[in-house]
């Protein structure tokens, strides 16, 4: 909302009030002033003058040579315009003038005549297209009153003014117009409001006896009400209102049009002005649209309707789309004579409804989808009749005719300072409560021991309970004079959970082990949403309305936007990448469910190109399946469930069939790592690329209470190495187990220390060293123990593996 | 004998003393103390001599013996020592040449905010509560006081995946879901960081997914000036002892009275700057005590219960804190920027 501080001057006396101040005081009480500028910026050189002489060039059509008297002096400028005229008011712009565009005036000579300076259009000025009047859109600016010739025309033009641009809250819709500005200003400074003239000289015949209005339903249009305006003169409404209307980003059309969008700005009670001729009939309707009803609006569009939507007709056709925009039919043009004034109240949400159906934001719809103060209809229709009788010479009809379904709009709300100082923790007087209520104009009654009775008008319909006056008088005494406490409740212990520590704990080792966090979006394309997903058998889910295809879908997976941010670094020569997420993932347990779906917490991982470098020692690594299976061991470690889980090559689709491992946790699988499929590599546009994924969920949940002490050995142990040749499909995981269980209780740990394939070995047979250390935690244990232990596992191995022992 | 003893000593120091190398030194070792070595010779003639001489004689020979073991040893570890340091100087590196470095991933600047954030306020005895993501319009709007034609629905288009469920606009309706829980009964002290989604177009300034912060404490007798005081605390703990607040009036559906919480600029402390649009005030959250019907539509009696609420954007407090220019580099995943954020 723009609110001129001029035309703001003409409901509260504000001249000794800084437009500054005004725009602080305002913010700090709640309706933020977005930002302050000035109207126009001066242009030197710019001054009223006054065309004595206007004639054809004799070499050129169409210039004129006029003869400009500026004050001091009377010169001869050359004007291309067509509606130059003697006797004409006008912009000059000296030559040496700078003007807004950046074009510098200089005198000169054109087609053999000179010209010193030049009369200047609207745009010339800095007018932006779109707003300068249409009547003066194609030619140069004329003053339609009588500013003196050679001041300074920024001055005459009215733009020594600063401009407020207010950014409304939606509870406050009461200052979507000047006087509710004007209200709250005076409230802050504690002055009285001065309201327009409304006052209008009726003619004998009475608007009852020219139309009639009705309503189908009191509850979608609580008011409507009808003025008539006779033998209107459709031309361009004077100067100041124009200026007005574009210093609200209003563009002027003509005195009718201007009128009402003026008061709508003034009252913020939205008017619609009917050519009464075209209008069809002498009754008003306002209807439900039917089912597939169509309308033509004023902007050319047609619109075809359905029963959620509201309609003015004129006993048979729609006429307007109610709250919205008029029809095309009954607009105003130039020879209208006759108008049927609409000031009406529609419900708020069929007029959102409908623009939203329509898409047409209108300046009416706007403010009737927010609520309008219900008791200022008919002054508005008033001050547009004084208005139309002013500037437009219509003879208007005696009376509103109307049909009125309205609740009051006021209303009483007791409210306890006791209960008001204890919300605020402040400690406010009932008689300062009331002075504060009494500035804001609520009228105050029965003041008993601690209750205040509060009237609040129509024009806030915002307030209603006890806590809605106490941030009233709390915004006007100032938010800054609410004292800083601290809660006077039992302290309490915060803390992270376990669960949300582990969370943190993850991150870290993540972050340790040489990966940074990303963060991507949840919603991704229908093709991406479930690749790479732990949970096929879910359904995905899909916002109605997306924004774009690569917005529409909820991820079931992590991955594949993970690699969409290794192709990303990749593009920008960034190859070696170590990326983490840590986020939820969506999942449906049927299509196109209408139920919240599981959201499971998923933790993903990608790295590409070195792992390690150290390049002056010529040392490189690049990452492989063994860094990324590394990386899972270590996210099981930290979650103290790595003895429970167990991995096994897996074929998963867009992963490598030979290069993936499933997860296990107990026997469940809860993530995958492994490389990324060639081809699906190639999808992405990305080099090989190795990734993990687990469900983060789940280990969370598999927890159990970490870290017992256990007590060290007192008792030396025995190693004993073993080297033993299988079949290259045995997985090592295999024969270690094996190893474990035929070890028996004395076997205390067992690790591989080499593989080896190829030279002096049988093709498609591997050899696998172990370092096996046997241990008796209660006392040593002989020779003969060990080795009969020992041959044991030789001896299970060779049964269960098939393996040799390596010689 | 005594002096064939003294003469024996001179001659064997005079050798360890020119040994060169270890080696040397054995053979002076061997030479003197070894079994056939001249001391023992001279020691065995003992039996020559009168029983007074004979102590007198076998204790010289000892210390004899003795000086040569000692200055061999004495001799030996200076041999040692040279040996050691020669090898040492020979194995001297070029300590300029650049360590192995050690990888270190970096935390996200939107995480490492959440993070400090939460810390602050489980100082303050706030326990951190998370809320799903696709959330029902309930708890999303009407437990949030925002029924169905309000007219604040459209400061957040949303985005819907069936007529009932929405991707969150807010982090609120954690809020409403907590105090569920409570059955009634405060004191509910809680933080709910997490994402939320609104149609907004990506851009510079704007996400169509971000983050938030989500503050709730309801208790009986909490007051406005508490909601002041808590909000001051963090904010100093977080910007720094030296920053200022203000709170402005403003309007949320789900608190009565409203506000908006304005830190004093921290690049030019309040002189107005480019950075604080010259107001020298920063807006960084929204705030106010809840609103009656949000508490009683959660269980909790508006008659004796009150609370505040506040909730911020973490992207924001991200480029306040660091500097940052464009919110979509929290979302491109890049590693010249990730990695900037190591040592955070």
């Amino acid at each position: 909302m723009l609110i001129s501080y001029k035309w703001l001057k003409d409901y509260v006396d504000i001249e000794d009030i800084t437009p500054e101040e005004i725009a602080d005081r305002l913010t700090t009480g709640g309706v933020e002033v977005d930002a302050l500028y000035r109207r126009a910026e001066p242009i030197e050189g710019c001054v009223v003058g006054y065309v004595t002489e206007a004639e054809k060039h004799p070499d050129a059509d169409n210039l004129n040579i006029c003869q400009v008297d500026q004050g001091a002096e009377t010169v001869q400028i050359i004007c291309g315009a067509d509606n130059v005229a003697a006797g004409q008011k006008v912009v000059v712009a000296k030559p040496g003038t700078v003007l807004p565009g950046g074009m510098e005036i200089k005198a000169t000579e054109i087609r053999g005549q000179e010209s010193n300076g030049m009369i200047c259009s609207l745009q010339e000025l800095g007018v932006e297209a779109k707003l300068v009047p249409k009547h003066v859109a194609e030619g140069i600016f004329v003053f339609d009153e009588n500013p003196d010739t050679g001041s300074d025309a920024v001055k005459a033009l009215g733009w020594d003014d600063t401009v407020m641009d207010l950014d409304i809250t939606p509870n406050r819709a009461d200052c979507l117009n000047i006087l509710g500005v004007a209200y709250e200003v005076a409230a802050q400074l504690d002055r009285a409001v001065q309201l327009p003239v409304t006052s209008v000289k009726e003619s004998e015949k009475s608007a009852s006896a020219a139309v009639n209005v009705k309503i189908e339903n009191g509850e979608d249009t609580p008011y409507y009400g009808a003025r008539i305006a006779e033998n209107i003169q459709v031309k361009p409404s004077p100067y100041w209102m124009q200026n007005r209307l574009m210093a609200a980003g209003i563009r002027p059309i003509s005195n009718v049009v201007d009128i009402t969008n003026y008061v709508l700005l003034e009252y913020g009670q939205p008017l619609h002005a009917f050519d009464f001729d075209a209008f069809g009939s002498d009754e008003v309707l306002v209807r439900r649209a039917f089912e597939d009803e169509e309308i033509q609006t004023l902007d050319g569009n047609k619109h075809h309707l359905s029963t959620e939507h509201l309609v003015v007709t004129n006993g048979t056709k729609p006429t307007a789309l109610a709250g919205v925009m008029g029809g095309e039919h009954s607009e105003v043009s130039d020879q209208t004579t006759n108008i049927l004034l609409e000031a009406a109240l529609f419900h708020p949400s069929l007029i959102r409804q409908a623009s939203k159906d329509t898409r047409i934001r209108s300046d009416a719809s706007v403010r009737y989808e927010r609520g309008l103060d219900t008791e200022r209809v008919e002054q508005a229709a008033d001050r547009a009749a004084h208005l139309f009788a002013e500037y437009a010479g219509a003879s208007v009809l005696q009376g509103i005719e109307q049909e009125d379904h309205r609740e009051p709009g006021g209303r009483w709300v007791r409210v306890s300072d006791r209960r008001i100082n204890q919300l605020l923790g402040m400690e406010l007087s009932g008689s300062e409560m009331v002075r504060i209520l009494e500035r804001l104009g609520f009228q105050t009654a029965d003041k008993e021991t601690s209750s205040i009775e509060v009237y609040i008008p129509s024009r806030r319909p915002d307030i209603h309970i006890e806590e809605d006056v106490a941030e009233e008088i709390a915004r006007m005494h100032g938010y800054q004079d609410i004292p800083s406490t601290l809660p006077k409740g039992a302290t309490t212990a915060g803390s992270l959970t376990a669960e949300q520590k582990r969370k943190r704990t993850v991150r870290r080792f993540l972050e340790s082990a040489g990966l940074s966090e990303a963060v991507t979006y949840s919603l991704t394309t229908a093709s991406s949403a479930s690749r790479f997903t732990l949970y096929p058998e879910k359904y995905t889910m899909e916002v109605s309305m997306p924004m774009s295809e690569d917005r529409r879908v909820l991820r079931q997976s992590l991955i594949p936007q993970l690699l969409e941010g290794v192709s990303y670094n990749r593009n920008r020569q960034t190859k070696d990448i170590a990326l983490f997420e840590m986020g939820s993932v969506f999942l449906s347990e049927e299509a196109n469910a209408a139920v919240q779906p599981e959201e499971r917490i998923m933790l993903a991982a990608v790295v590409s190109g070195r792992w390690e470098s150290h390049l002056w020692q010529g040392e490189t690594k690049n990452t492989d399946f063994y860094v990324m299976k590394g990386i899972a061991e270590g996210i099981l470690e930290e979650l103290h469930v790595e003895s429970r889980a167990s991995f096994t090559l897996a074929e998963r689709s867009d992963m490598h069939p030979g290069r993936t491992a499933d997860i296990q946790l107990d026997g469940t699988t809860v993530g995958y790592v492994g490389q990324i499929h060639p081809t699906t590599a190639g999808d992405w546009d990305i080099a090989e690329t190795y990734a993990l994924q687990v469900d983060l969920t789940s280990l969370l949940q598999a927890v159990e209470t970490p870290v017992r002490y256990q007590t060290l050995p007192r008792f030396p142990s025995t190693t004993r190495d073993i080297a033993i040749v299988v079949d290259e499909s045995v997985p090592a995981a295999e024969v270690k187990e094996v190893i474990e269980s035929a070890g028996g209780s004395t076997l205390y740990s067992t690790s591989l220390f080499d593989v080896y394939q190829g030279e002096n070995l049988t093709p498609g047979k591997k050899s696998l060293a172990f370092t096996l250390v046997y241990l008796d935690p209660e006392r040593t244990l002989t020779d003969e123990e060990v080795s009969s232990a020992h041959d044991q596992v030789l001896r299970m191995l060779e049964e269960k593996t098939g393996a040799e022992l390596r010689q | 004998m005594i002096e064939r003893l003294e003469e024996l000593q001179q001659e064997a120091l005079q050798q360890i003393e020119e040994a060169g190398d270890t080696k040397q030194l054995e053979q002076v070792r061997v030479k003197y103390l070894g079994k056939k070595g001249p001391i023992t010779e001279v020691l065995r003639g003992m039996g020559q001599l009168s029983k007074e001489e004979r102590p007198v004689v076998g204790q010289k020979g000892n210390e004899v013996r003795e000086a040569i073991q000692e200055r061999l040893e004495k001799k030996t570890k200076t041999l040692a020592d040279e040996a050691l340091k020669e090898k040492l100087e020979k194995e001297t590196l070029d300590v300029t040449l650049p360590g192995r470095k050690v990888q270190r991933g970096a935390k996200h600047p939107l995480t490492s905010v959440v993070e400090e954030i939460e810390d602050i306020f489980i100082g303050m005895g706030f326990e951190v509560t998370e809320g799903p993501e696709v959330e029902t319009d309930y708890y999303n709007f009407e437990a949030m006081n925002l029924p169905k034609d309000h007219p604040a629905r459209d400061m957040q288009d949303s985005f819907y995946v069936s007529s009932d469920l929405l991707l969150r606009t807010q982090t609120s309706p954690v809020q409403a879901r907590s105090m569920e829980r409570h059955h009634g009964e405060g004191p509910v002290k809680i933080i709910c960081p997490g994402k939320v989604y609104r149609r907004d177009d990506d851009d510079a300034t704007h996400s169509h997914q971000f983050m938030q912060i989500e503050g709730l404490m309801v208790d009986e007798n909490i007051r406005m000036s508490d909601l002041k005081g808590v909000l001051e605390t963090f904010v100093k703990k977080y910007f720094g002892e030296e920053r200022e607040i203000r709170l402005r009036p403003s309007y949320f559906p789900f608190t009565e009275p409203s506000a908006e919480l304005d830190v004093s600029c921290g690049i030019c402390a309040g002189e107005g700057c480019r950075i604080c649009k010259h107001t020298g005030w920063i807006e960084v959250l929204g705030c106010g005590m809840v609103h009656p019907r949000v508490l009683e539509m959660s269980g909790f009696d508006p008659d004796v219960y009150s609370g505040f609420a506040f909730g911020m954007g973490v992207e924001r407090f991200s480029l306040l804190k660091y500097g940052i220019d464009d919110i979509r580099h929290f979302y491109t995943n890049d590693m010249r920027f990730l990695k900037q954020f190591t040592r955070v």
